[in-house]
């Protein structure tokens, strides 16, 4: 079953999507698609026939498979329901960073290949928010790696003795921040947005359509969930064990489903309660995350938890 | 065996190699002598990497000056990064230098420069060290400013005006390990300095930061590398970047760690701070550049700003008599030293590769290449990766321990290195995320897209010795990343020389720190594997589907032009504004009407950034050097009698007070 466990993140990410879109709608007042929309729209796109501009070249046709298998090796290494993994040695949040960096940076020059200016736009965007999320995010990790003596996100789910200290409180809201910016979500993205000029992620998939288009989306559905397993991982790790019995299995996977759909909740209740910002208004919400970050890992070094 | 004669037909190839130079009809005949030299060097560096030092039989020439050769573990390495660098720089050369001007010369110069920079590294006393340094310095001086045209002139005195204020520093350095030890050699300097006065290590260390760091391109002394890089012949381009600016980096570990010994914790500090700031500076001045090699010549300094975090750490580790870990950030440094020289190293021969293909060094200009040439094209994408240390690639395993080793220093019982060594780590994320956005935009703007101008549609790809030149680079790139544990025992002999201790386990493909394992070579056999499956998995639900070719999305209005895609300014707009308090971005834009303020005729636009170093620290230093020159040159007017004047006055003041 451990080797298995990634299979949960790849078959349920279009429906946790799903149910983010549903509870949005709902908190909006609006009946909103059915759950299962996610999955009838991965498999119409899969079906369908490809347009490509005649201006890409094969990085264009490569980089969809880059971003998603990318983005599922990044969840091979990551415990999901128990931190049994079989590749616990590679579970490493700073490679994992750096994966799923692999995964974007293709997407970005897929993003400059037609030659349109949406296209472009979009790319230089996603680095910019990248270059202010990555070294947040980072610090946040250094935060909870130093606490717990390792990098390993096995060994930092194990540890769960010294959670809920001031240093991992902190911690947590630059990593929800930093979570909202790297799913593409309001206050940072819309994704619901179909007007070019104020696309991000949806700009750099703009010339892309049919199986290369499903590839792109359900990377990112993949991407989302799987930061949602990290934050599960890091900040709510109970309930997640090296399981031995049914009971034990039946426990960690209710549990960690309870915790994937309130993550799903509060990911709805921000886009629902926000409004978008102006991009260069980013850096003050994005800056304040990295102070939060700082603070983190200074008081975790004055205090000692 | 005799080793020392490997040493011998290694120069002697070299030499022969620049005398055939001479004769300008011999060009594949000259390269294949230098890379046979470059393969005897790359034996003797093995051979002093793994069964320990060796030092050749001193050559008199007077009572005072004596040449001696030979080396160690940590010499070893640095040959064979010159000699696998070098080799695939020589096969590029043969096609490069076919349709060159002065291609003899060019052929002496590059040889003779290469001959000295292992005679750099494989110096044994202080003498020798200094000649040939000063002999590296002047030829690659020659190199610089080989084009001959007035920007490569200006940028060559640059190059000459700095480089030789950090050999100044180095002199002076050696003059005071030597007014300690009485000794010019290395080996006793290293047996007698380690009990040296405290403040006297403290200043030897300071000057070797400055005349090493200089020749590294660390900031603020970096000035001269965004000029003299982009200025040079592509090929010298690429060594200056990828090792001569290592020599420096060899120098400050060879003093700062080898000959002095544990220093005091601020020299640790000093490095990393040094490094983050490089780092990070580094990347952001090499965003905002739109000419391609200078873009990569700001890279290395974020480059050697990260190889400094790595050497930083270590210094902190041994202050604190961590050995273990102090070998680990060791390696990460020396490791990030090699993948440097092979990443950067194939980025400035993908860019000459450009430049001789379109004559032009300007992104605006660029577009569509990749197409145009394929293999330029993606070997340039493979540089790309790399060096934004994406896995599986190389840049990935050195840049992953550094995080390690930073993250480590919070083994440190001391609160201001707990404090600075992750934050060091933070500035390392912040550079890698900078450097993923910059070669977004350098590889983007440059390859992909539609060609921005006549020249980029003509684009031819290169000739086959540049393509096996970069191809030979690009695997390299790949195999440093996905078998760490064969470089790791190419560098661990280094590191175990000055640490004293070897930790870093690893097995079967996988690198160990503490708990946390990394294998890039799982990362891409999955990949692989997993786009197999995707295939799979799409043909079974969706079946085969043919593509059809259209236009790019024009929003409806079919007039979609080259000039209307992103451009590289455009690109990076949003950086420069978020961090116009380190860019100070001025821009002017003139428009001109037909009829005020609705028929607008044409719109200029004109931005820059304010270089911050040149503008406030060179700039006014240059400006009161020319003032007190001003003052002085009112000594000397050129005027026969105020000269006459001045030796009655000299006489009259002798006469007076010798007596």
């Amino acid at each position: 079953m451990e080797y298995l466990q990634f299979l949960i993140i790849i078959i349920f990410a279009p429906l946790i999507n799903g149910i983010i879109k549903k509870l949005k709608a709902n908190m909006q007042g609006r009946t909103g698609p059915g759950l299962l929309q996610s999955y009838y729209d991965l498999i119409r796109l899969f079906k369908k026939e490809m347009v490509v501009s005649s201006v890409t070249s094969w990085v264009f046709k490569a980089t969809p498979y880059i971003v998603f298998t990318s983005s599922v090796v990044a969840t091979m290494i990551v415990p999901v329901i128990t931190t049994n993994v079989v590749f616990s040695n590679m579970a490493d949040i700073i490679a994992l960073v750096y994966i799923l960096g692999l995964g974007r940076f293709f997407m970005a020059i897929a993003g400059l290949d037609a030659g349109t200016a949406f296209g472009g736009e979009g790319s230089s965007r996603e680095m910019t928010v990248a270059v202010l999320v990555e070294p947040m995010m980072m610090l946040s990790l250094f935060a909870v790696a130093i606490s717990a003596g390792s990098t390993n996100l096995t060994k930092i789910a194990g540890s769960g003795s010294t959670f809920y200290t001031p240093s991992h409180i902190l911690a947590l809201s630059a990593f929800m921040i930093s979570m909202i910016a790297e799913t593409g979500r309001i206050p940072v993205d819309n994704p619901d947005t179909h007007l070019e000029l104020t696309m991000i992620h949806e700009g750099m998939l703009l010339e892309y359509s049919g199986r290369y288009l499903a590839l792109m989306e359900w990377a990112h559905y993949i991407k989302q969930m799987l930061l949602f397993t990290i934050a599960i991982d890091i900040f709510f790790p109970i309930g997640l064990d090296g399981y031995t019995d049914v009971v034990g299995f039946l426990i960690s996977t209710g549990s960690y489903f309870i915790k994937v759909l309130f993550m799903a909740f509060l990911m709805a209740l921000v886009e629902s309660t926000r409004a978008k910002m102006r991009f260069f208004q980013l850096p003050s919400l994005l800056g304040g995350a990295f102070v939060l970050a700082m603070l983190s890992l200074l008081s975790y070094i004055m205090i000692g938890k | 065996m005799n080793y020392d004669i490997i040493l011998y037909v290694g120069t002697v190839f070299f030499l022969s190699a620049s005398i055939l130079s001479l004769s300008k009809r011999l060009n594949s005949l000259i390269y294949l002598f230098s890379i046979a030299g470059s393969i005897f060097f790359a034996i003797y560096g093995a051979y002093l990497l793994f069964a320990g030092a060796l030092l050749l039989p001193v050559f008199h020439l007077s009572s005072v000056v004596d040449f001696s050769f030979g080396g160690d573990a940590l010499s070893g390495f640095f040959v064979l990064v010159i000699a696998v660098l070098s080799i695939s720089v020589f096969i590029y050369s043969i096609g490069y230098t076919a349709s060159m001007k002065n291609k003899g010369l060019m052929g002496l110069f590059l040889n003779l420069f290469i001959l000295s920079m292992y005679g750099v590294i494989l110096s044994q006393n202080i003498v020798t060290f200094l000649i040939l340094w000063e002999t590296m310095s002047v030829l690659s001086y020659f190199l610089v400013t080989f084009e001959r045209d007035e920007r490569s002139a200006k940028a060559g005195l640059v190059y000459a005006v700095m480089t030789h204020i950090g050999t100044a520093f180095i002199i002076l350095l050696f003059m005071l390990l030597y007014h300690f030890s009485g000794s010019m050699s290395f080996s006793s300097i290293k047996a007698l300095c380690r009990n040296m006065p405290r403040d006297l290590k403290n200043l030897v260390f300071i000057f070797s930061i400055i005349g090493f760091g200089t020749k590294a391109g660390i900031i603020p002394f970096h000035t001269w590398l965004p000029r003299a890089h982009p200025a040079a012949p592509s090929n010298i381009s690429s060594l200056m970047s990828g090792v001569m600016i290592k020599t420096g980096i060899y120098g400050l570990v060879r003093v700062g760690m080898d000959m002095l010994g544990d220093g005091p914790e601020w020299w640790g500090i000093t490095v990393l701070v040094i490094g983050a700031i490089s780092s990070v500076l580094g990347v952001m001045y090499a965003l905002m550049e739109h000419d391609l090699k200078r873009l990569l010549a700001y890279h290395s300094v974020e480059n050697i700003g990260i190889i400094l975090l790595g050497i930083g750490a270590s210094m902190l580790f041994k202050t604190f008599g961590l050995y273990n870990l102090a070998s680990v950030a060791l390696i990460a440094g020396l490791y990030h030293v090699l993948n440097h020289a092979v990443f950067k190293g194939l980025l400035f021969l993908g860019a000459g590769s450009v430049l001789h293909s379109i004559h032009t060094k300007d992104m605006e200009k660029m577009g569509g290449l990749i197409k145009l040439m394929p293999y330029t094209g993606l070997f340039f994408l493979i540089g790309s990766v790399s060096i934004c240390a994406l896995p599986p690639f190389n840049g990935f395993v050195s840049e992953w321990l550094t995080y390690q080793s930073l993250l480590l220093g919070f083994r440190i019982p001391s609160i201001t290195a707990k404090i600075v060594a992750p934050l060091g780590g933070s500035a390392l994320a912040l550079t890698g995320a900078l450097a993923a956005a910059c070669f977004v935009k350098a590889f983007g703007i440059s390859f992909l897209g539609m060609p921005r101008s006549r020249d980029a549609e003509d684009a031819r790809e290169s000739s086959l010795p540049m393509i096996l030149g970069m191809g030979i680079l690009a695997c390299l790139c790949l195999l440093l990343g996905i078998f760490p544990n064969n470089v790791l025992e190419i560098i661990s002999p280094a590191a175990f020389l000055i640490t004293g201790s070897y930790v870093l386990p690893s097995h079967s493909g996988f690198i160990f720190v503490g708990d946390s394992g990394l294998s890039p070579g799982f990362i891409l056999s999955t990949m692989i594997i997993m786009t197999i499956g995707t295939i799979l998995f799409i043909y079974i639900i969706g079946g085969k589907k043919a593509i059809r070719y259209g236009d790019s999305w024009d929003c409806g209005i079919p007039s979609l032009n080259p000039r209307m895609q992103y451009s590289a300014t455009a690109f990076t707009k949003p950086i420069r504004m978020i961090f116009k308090r380190i860019y100070l971005p001025r821009r002017e834009i003139f428009v001109s009407y037909i009829i005020k303020p609705f028929f607008v005729k044409s719109i200029k636009y004109r931005g820059e950034i304010t270089p911050f170093f040149e503008r406030y620290l060179y700039d006014p230093t240059v400006d009161f050097i020319h003032r007190i020159a001003g003052k002085i040159r009112l000594l000397q007017s050129g005027s026969l009698h105020l000269y006459l004047g001045y030796i009655l006055v000299t006489l009259l003041v002798l006469l007076i007070f010798w007596t």
